[in-house]
């Protein structure tokens, strides 16, 4: 059962940011609402106001920009898995898209309401700190951008302010040769861990020119792995995947996975490992 | 009595005008009120069922403007101006849709209370993807849980419909 709310239905950014502003935290965003609902209707969270930000216009679009494609934040989870633009562009993210849930979730969530939920259990914030994604955050005048690494602070925790709003996801068209891949295990309905690997190769396809790794859902929040990404920037392909199962015990470390439900922290550990062995062999094969 | 007046003098509500298996509903809902209670409670349509509450299973799908949603945790004010169906809808004048008849032939279904939301997430399916593969059909229905088939007979049953509903809109038959 879901307690009263009062709901507010701005039409513009600066109004829900004027909303959130004036009624602080008893208020609340509400987009596609399949985390926010769930959250209330278990007694977890109450707000005595829900801003529907739908009304809001132009904030799903998918669009290229100068090498980047900009995805707005009310983009349905179902609209990205079927973007012309995000399929052809960063065809990972797509598929990404198309693994999130269940179809009747993908059809109402958005990106940005799973972003700024930010459950631990989510998919789409591990690719994004792999893809060096900005997420763009406006309040009144003010707009900002805040790197996909930055913006999780802790579980169910951003970097947003409390009146600031998710406007935008951007996300730099890979360099070739390049590969990318997110990898989720689980068997419950949400991922238990989520790895990614976006790797750049030189032109030679010799060496990794550079390489990004990130870890979610094992911990509280997706991060990136700088230090198993120093085992293997600048190394030769044979001297990098050798060097993999080194980056997969760092990386198990650097998940801060818990002990719950969805398995020990040892297993989860081990399980990054083995998705990162695996994800960066699949990034490796798509370098063409 | 004073009390109940100054509650109510108190309540936000929200006109919805929708529409419901084909027919102009219009109603005052409150902003918490959930799709599905609306539909079961206030318009009496039982069919769409309310089982896990967390979006799992699809027990409670319904279709908006043709797309599959969980009821359960779909706010009733979102259907303004749209089009809802339930499985009560399906049926064209008595005749069972070729989903409902292919799952009656191919034993689809045994206790029957993930049925409507199965047949109605697979008319979604059917009406973007007409001839899916069995991968596909299995990735889009997979959000919905059956406790009593082991799921093969639905597969064949929605492959089976699939079939004849491409069959039957062929030229020349």
């Amino acid at each position: 059962m879901l307690r009263r709310f009062r709901l507010e239905e701005p039409r513009s950014i600066a109004e829900v940011s004027e909303l959130l502003g004036r009624f602080g935290d008893s208020a609340k965003v509400y987009a596609g609402g399949t985390e926010l609902l769930l959250a209330m209707k278990e007694g977890f969270v109450q707000f005595e106001r829900l801003v529907n930000v739908k009304g809001v216009t132009g904030l799903n679009e998918v669009k290229q920009n100068n090498g980047e494609v900009h995805i707005g934040a009310l983009s349905t989870h179902r609209e990205l898995e079927n973007s012309p633009i995000l399929k052809e562009k960063v065809p990972a993210l797509a598929k990404l898209e198309k693994n999130v849930a269940n179809v009747r979730v993908r059809q109402v969530g958005t990106l940005g309401g799973n972003l700024c939920f930010a459950e631990p259990h989510a998919d789409p914030g591990t690719l994004l700190i792999a893809l060096e994604a900005r997420l763009v955050a406006e309040k009144g005048d003010r707009k900002r951008e805040i790197a996909a690494e930055s913006f999780f602070v802790d579980a169910y925790e951003t970097a947003l302010e409390p009146d600031e709003v998710l406007t935008q996801i951007i996300v730099p068209v890979p360099a070739q040769p390049s590969g990318i891949c997110y990898m989720k295990f689980g068997y419950l309905e949400r991922p238990s861990v989520g790895l990614a690997v976006a790797v750049k190769l030189n032109t030679a396809k010799t060496e990794i020119d550079d390489i990004r790794i990130a870890v979610g859902c094992a911990g509280p929040a997706p991060k990136r792995v700088a230090e198993a990404e120093a085992l293997l920037k600048g190394k030769s392909l044979d001297e990098a995947t050798r060097n993999i199962p080194q980056a997969g015990e760092t990386s198990g470390r650097a998940s801060q996975a818990i002990s719950d439900l969805h398995g020990a922290q040892d297993y989860k550990e081990h399980i990054v490992q083995v998705l990162l062995k695996r994800s960066f062999q699949s990034a490796l094969s798509q370098c063409t | 009595m004073a009390m109940t007046m100054l509650r109510s003098s108190n309540l936000q509500t929200v006109p919805v005008s929708f529409t419901l298996n084909g027919k102009l509903q219009e109603l005052d809902v409150e902003p918490h009120e959930l799709l599905l209670d609306v539909i079961r409670d206030r318009l009496g349509l039982t069919g769409a069922k309310r089982s896990c509450d967390v979006q799992v299973c699809g027990a409670c799908t319904l279709l908006v403007d043709g797309r599959p949603v969980s009821a359960c945790t779909t706010l009733a004010f979102e259907v303004r101006g749209r089009s809802v169906m339930t499985i009560e809808g399906l049926a064209e004048n008595g005749k069972l849709h070729p989903l409902q008849q292919a799952f009656i032939e191919h034993g689809g279904f045994q206790c029957g209370f993930c049925t409507p939301g199965m047949i109605l997430a697979a008319k979604a399916l059917l009406d973007e993807n007409p001839r899916p593969t069995e991968e596909e059909l299995k990735h889009f229905m997979h959000g919905n849980i059956c406790r009593c088939t082991g799921y093969k007979k639905i597969i064949e049953s929605i492959m089976a419909a699939a079939k004849n509903m491409s069959e039957a809109t062929q030229p020349g038959n």
